[in-house]
């Protein structure tokens, strides 16, 4: 059963094991180095549907699918699933789980979602809650373009600082019964709102990155962890200039280098030279895609052995910003092992 | 407004995401605006000198001109070039009526989805509108002060 561990960390004591996963991404991120990685990468941004948000809600369900078949299950299985996207009213999950029949729970956390749904996913199983809990997201580059920023065909140019949506989404199975060898949640930490004043949209790696670096120093003090005690802390998605600057942050307040086990699903999805992503990417599926292929593939493999990860989001409203209010942001993390 | 509710503003973070931000490359964009906003201008008037040649007026060339601007703007936002362009261009493509063309069709195109009313028809001055607003705003102002030197 869940304990508390210190001030913010939950312990899951029943090592709810991530028994499979499935990436489903664009076709911009299929160019990316990750290509391989994925489980199909789509060729065509529509996907074959009239709309990108009917789109992105075709990819999401692609996902779980692909998820639940590769765990041997079938939807019927699954006692509960932890979804969100970055569309208004959840809409990406909402209509690809339209015909799933899965109890269902939408969530909001921007970009730190999939480690949010993770998080609950794992709790679920940890307690027996659930036998199969499924966290899952979504997000893509045409639906975002439309609702937070310009049209596609508009000329705008975008800021160095900017970050791309990456046209995306991943699902993970948790049982609370899973086979050792497989990847575990060793525990996890539902992050506080951070917001040191930053106002600029087109800079959410800067909005993001004290919220990680509170997350990130939040789970040492409490596990008594330094650094040196993790094979990976991949953050998602803050981008160059959020790195940057969490690394700066971690330094300053904790004197610690993290710089050697530290990545950003932001600056690995893409070639940052060759794709012209300015920043780096972000979006619900950014994380979602790079965990649920590659970062749990090592894991499985043996290869990494402990990754904290921590999904970061700018809990962005364009109403606030237009009224000249800064932008909170979060980070939650999670503790995946496989000894 | 500032952000009145805030009372979190860091000043040392955001000196510090000032350090870490990168800035626009200011010159290249400059150059290229230059570039592309002059060849533009150059296209429109070359248009001003071939259409006089073919024997229209001029108050008929002074229409003609920008019409056929906007039409190859909506065809180029139409096929999906013209934001290629933009994104070097910058003010380049945006200044001249291309940019305001562009403005209006793009967001026709991508609220397709939502119906012609609600969707286009509601969508397409979203970008274009406050340029109305304030351009015929302005031109009131003028037509005013325009009028009253014309009593002296």
């Amino acid at each position: 059963m869940a304990k508390r561990q210190g001030r913010f960390v939950l312990k899951l004591e029943n090592k709810p094991r991530i028994i499979a996963s499935a990436a489903v991404v664009g076709p911009k991120e299929g160019q990316g180095p990750h290509s391989a990685d994925f489980d199909h990468c789509h060729t065509d941004d529509y996907v074959g549907q009239e709309s990108w948000e009917m789109a992105e809600s075709v990819i999401h369900k692609d996902a779980i699918q692909r998820a639940i078949e590769k765990a041997g299950l079938t939807p019927l299985d699954i006692d509960m699933v932890f979804a969100g996207d970055l569309l208004d009213q959840e809409i990406a999950s909402t209509l690809g789980l339209r015909e799933l029949n899965i109890p269902y729970v939408g969530l909001f956390g921007a970009c730190s979602t999939m480690a949010l749904g993770l998080g609950l996913a794992s709790l679920m199983a940890d307690t027996s809650a659930a036998n199969y809990a499924i966290a899952s997201t979504s997000s893509h580059f045409c639906s975002a373009e439309k609702q937070f920023r310009y049209p596609l065909a508009y000329g705008a140019q975008r800021s160095p600082t900017a970050q791309r949506t990456v046209t995306g989404a991943g699902a993970a199975v948790i049982s609370s019964n899973g086979q050792k060898g497989t990847p575990y949640v060793d525990s996890i930490l539902l992050g506080r709102i951070r917001d040191l004043g930053i106002k600029d949209a087109a800079n959410m790696g800067a909005a993001m990155a004290p919220a990680a670096a509170t997350t990130i120093i939040d789970f040492m003090h409490d596990t008594g962890t330094t650094a040196d005690d993790y094979d990976l802390i991949l953050t998602g998605d803050l981008g160059m200039v959020g790195t940057t600057l969490l690394r700066e942050l971690m330094a300053t307040r904790e004197n610690m280098d993290i710089s050697k086990v530290h990545n950003d699903c932001g600056i690995m999805i893409f070639d940052m030279e060759k794709q012209d992503v300015h920043a780096g990417a972000s979006g619900c599926g950014c994380s979602a895609a790079i965990l649920c292929s590659y970062i749990l593939s090592e894991l499985k493999k043996g290869n990494l052995k402990n990754v904290l990860f921590v999904g970061t989001g700018a809990l962005m409203s364009p109403t606030l910003n237009q009224q000249g209010e800064t932008i909170p942001s979060i980070a939650h993390a999670v503790l995946i092992r496989n000894d | 407004m500032a952000s009145k509710n805030n009372q979190n503003q860091d000043k040392a973070y955001l000196e510090m995401t000032e350090k870490a931000s990168p800035n626009s490359p200011i010159v290249k964009n400059c150059i290229k605006v230059f570039l592309i906003g002059g060849l533009i201008c150059a296209f429109g008037e070359l248009l001003f000198y071939l259409y006089g040649k073919c024997g229209f007026d001029e108050e008929t060339v002074k229409s003609l001109v920008p019409t056929t601007i906007i039409a190859i703007t909506a065809i180029l936002t139409g096929v999906g070039l013209f934001d290629d362009i933009a994104k070097h261009a910058g003010a380049g493509t945006l200044v001249p009526i291309t940019g305001f063309a562009n403005s209006v069709v793009s967001p026709a195109m991508e609220f397709q989805t939502e119906g012609r009313i609600l969707g286009t028809g509601a969508k397409m001055f979203a970008i274009a509108g406050p340029v109305i607003v304030y351009g015929c705003g302005t031109a009131t102002l003028y037509g005013v002060i325009y009028f009253i030197c014309s009593l002296f």
